[in-house]
């Protein structure tokens, strides 16, 4: 830029007053207009501008010419009366009446028409044809379609080396998730660089789950806090208990000491019902219960041994792998034994009673949550419905399957509805009114076994953990999830029966117990004593000599079945027989494949196995093995006869 | 002076049973009719009875007249509806009884040549 002129101004002049005065305008600078530059730019057209515009209106008032309505009803008047008639007057109408009347025709067509007419009249009045029968039945939706569930939903363990999944629980508020904890029970055989995470998934995703918990040792239980549902208790593999809230994320929020914690994994923890909704209990195989407050987790609060001798002593405890609680019965609670006891103990931590009659340890323990007096039991390879009211024995079992059950739980809205899982991968149906000796349905969920089994509250939902960490969710017919017509009554029915007869049969066990010892007294004692010691290895190899018998009879049976189809024979009793109780050398460990090996195998096996006793390789079960030898000998005693 | 007394026995307190005239021969099968009609009616549930005839002018009716003026005049159209309609499918057919169920009671209509006997009954429940 070329400049033009130069303002000037001393500096000695700077700040010095100016001296205004007049004088003529001075052009200073005149800046002509250069057309070149008009070059450097384009004409543009059009040239877009916004502009307000509106259309001006004006506001105007008009009246519309009114026109009447009229609502007019036309009245019919009588019609058809002949000219000379005006139908208004009385007198003419009358008369043309009696016109009619005195027609001949007219009473001909009566006398005709009458004679018809009561005939109807009389059928009307002799039947009701439209008469509602069956009035007071309401429409009773008759399921004739056969049982059914089917598969909704899979939910994989994400991680890479697969877990068994052993424990699940429902979200308590509308069930749209599910904990899973995972681990692996086989004893120190968990494999390295096993996560020790747990999922919660949701129901609607079953491609990632929802959060992940993130405990110091795998989980073996997980249970939501029905009162809070952001809260969980999970036990853990080393016998600790943890606690999370959700709302904090997948870290533990607390976690109790190991010192004060059980010395074998948690096998099962309860929420208890307190007004603050943080108490809770676990059990392990340690032989122990404790009781919890989660704010304070470091300590239990109570802590009592599952001595069933009632002398607290630990080196006689019984290890507990399940527990039971009922919120409707807060003070008592059961746990269920290693050993196939169950233990009925009541909140002043007292052992009240025991109810013995599984081979196997007890996985699982339920009260019917209609009739809370009876409850079921998993163990070995039965599952049995017990009474409180009757202590020797269950009242009603189910036959020996062939595979071990894993788990079972009744059904919330039905009371003789219950479900159990195998370690075949199957999920049996159980509806005692509809049908005793076999399950309702059976299907075949999976091919390895199932761990665990819950059912959401609305009974329509089961979910189903198995050995590869795969939770299955299924759903059941209508049919099997809605309470029938008159089912409480039947099933309330059944179990007094079957206690009632239970009580029968005790009672003259008693009676005959009572009469043999009467005899014994009579003989020598020491001659009795020596006797049974050295008879008791013969006994006890006869028994499981007589055991594999008949179990190689059943194979050999059902082989011989599978070729022809044959109904089973009823192995759920009813009536008053009994089989004889035979007893294992040693219950079987956890996690095992125990499915029945075929007829030859078994019987090589049987034949390699019968000198050497199965030495299981977990420690839990070698003292168990040690507390059932020293109780063989009652065992041995008591061989109950079949009684007709 | 002669006073009528009254002796007691008036002229007779002579109270004829047989109503109508009785001196024409067609009085019995007139009283028929009425003993068909009264006997139609006395029936149980039968709540009324009336005799229409070809024009739709009811002749005989137990109902008040309003009533019977509609029933007529509707009824009789209905039963022509439903007489064309019985010979239009068979032309050697005719109606011979016409009966209409409704929630609360029943209307029999019995249809002649020339009148027609309507019955409107409540069925027992």
């Amino acid at each position: 830029m070329e400049i033009v002129y130069v303002y000037v101004k001393k500096r000695s002049e700077f700040g010095k007053q100016c001296n205004f005065s007049d004088h003529q305008a001075e052009l200073n600078i005149d800046i002509a207009p250069n057309p070149e530059l008009a070059e450097q730019f384009v004409e543009r057209n059009p040239v877009d501008t916004g502009i307000q515009c509106s259309v001006s209106m004006s506001e105007h008032e008009a009246n519309t010419e009114r026109f009447e309505m009229e609502t007019r009803g036309v009245n019919h008047v009588e019609g058809g009366w002949p000219k000379d008639v005006n139908p208004l007057e009385l007198e003419q109408t009358i008369r043309f009446r009696k016109k009619v009347e005195k027609d001949e025709n007219y009473i001909n067509a009566i006398m005709q028409l009458g004679s018809i007419m009561e005939h109807c009249i009389k059928q009307n009045n002799a039947i009701d044809i439209y008469e509602e029968y069956f009035n007071d039945e309401e429409a009773v939706e008759v399921t004739e379609e056969a049982p059914s569930a089917k598969t909704i939903n899979v939910f994989r363990d994400p991680q890479e080396i697969k877990r068994a999944a052993t424990h699940l629980s429902w979200h308590p508020d509308g069930n749209r998730k599910l904990a899973v904890a995972y681990s692996c029970l086989d004893f120190q055989r968990a494999p390295v660089g096993m996560s020790n995470d747990s999922y919660i998934w949701d129901l609607e995703n079953p491609n990632k789950p929802e959060l992940a918990l993130k405990p110091s040792s795998p989980l073996v239980t997980l249970e939501y806090n029905p009162k809070d549902s952001h809260v969980l208790l999970g036990g853990c593999y080393n016998g600790q208990i943890a606690c999370w809230d959700t709302r904090k994320g997948s870290l533990v929020a607390d976690l109790s000491t190991i010192e004060f914690s059980h010395r074998d994994p948690v096998y099962g923890t309860i929420w208890l019902q307190s007004k603050t909704g943080t108490e809770c209990f676990s059990a392990s195989t340690d032989g122990q219960v404790m009781w919890w407050d989660i704010r304070k987790i470091s300590e239990p609060t109570e802590v009592v041994i599952m001595d069933i001798t009632r002398k607290e002593q630990l080196e006689n405890a019984l290890g507990a792998i399940s527990l039971e609680f009922e919120s409707t019965l807060p003070t008592k609670f059961m746990v269920g034994t290693e050993q196939g006891i169950i233990i009925s103990c009541n909140r002043k931590a007292k052992i009240v009673c025991t109810f013995s009659g599984h081979h196997g340890p007890i996985y699982a323990l339920q009260r019917n949550p209609f009739y809370p007096k009876n409850f079921l039991t998993v163990g070995d390879w039965t599952a049995r419905i017990w009474s409180e009211d009757s202590r020797e024995s269950s009242i009603m079992w189910t036959k020996y399957h062939m595979a071990y059950l894993t788990d079972a739980a009744w059904s919330p809205v039905r009371p003789a509805v219950f479900f159990t899982t195998k370690m075949d991968g199957t999920l049996d149906i159980w509806d005692f009114v509809f049908k005793q000796c076999d399950p309702a349905l059976s299907l075949k969920v999976c091919d390895e076994a199932l761990f665990c089994l819950r059912v959401q509250d609305n009974g329509c939902l089961i979910a189903c953990g198995s050995q590869l960490g795969m939770t299955t969710l299924l759903e059941v017919s209508s049919g099997l999830s809605t309470l029938q017509r008159n089912e409480r009554n039947i099933a309330s029915s059944m179990f007094e029966r079957e206690t009632r007869r239970e009580k029968i049969l005790e009672a003259r066990h008693r009676e005959m117990r009572l009469k043999e010892k009467g005899k014994a007294e009579g003989r020598d004692e020491e001659q009795r004593d020596e006797g049974l010691a050295t008879d008791l290895e013969a006994l006890v190899s006869k028994a499981e000599e007589e055991f594999f018998d008949i179990i190689f009879a059943e194979l050999k049976k059902q082989e011989a079945d599978a070729i022809k189809p044959k109904p089973m024979p009823d192995l759920f009793c009813t009536s008053g027989q009994r089989k004889k109780r035979h007893h294992l050398s040693g219950s079987l460990p956890l996690g095992s494949t125990d499915k029945m090996p075929k007829y030859e195998r078994a019987k090589q096996q049987h034949g390699r196995e019968k000198k050497q006793r199965q030495q299981p390789s977990s420690e839990e079960v070698q003292v168990a093995q040690e507390g059932e030898e020293a109780t063989g000998e009652r065992v041995g005693d008591e061989e109950e006869e079949d009684l007709a | 002076m002669n006073k009528w007394t009254n002796t007691g026995q008036g002229p007779g307190l002579l109270i004829s049973s047989v109503p109508g005239p009785t001196a024409t021969g067609l009085g019995e099968p007139q009283a028929e009719v009425e003993e068909t009609l009264k006997r139609i009616q006395s029936h149980k549930g039968v709540i009324g009875t009336m005799v229409v005839n070809a024009e739709g002018i009811p002749i005989r009716t137990t109902l008040d007249n309003s009533t019977t003026v509609q029933y007529a005049g509707l009824l009789h159209q209905l039963t022509m509806k439903a007489r064309s309609t019985v010979r239009d499918i068979d032309p050697q057919n005719d109606l011979t009884f016409l009966r209409i169920r409704s929630k609360k009671h029943e209307i029999m209509v019995a249809p002649d040549k020339e009148y027609l006997l309507i019955v409107i009954q409540n069925p027992c429940e």
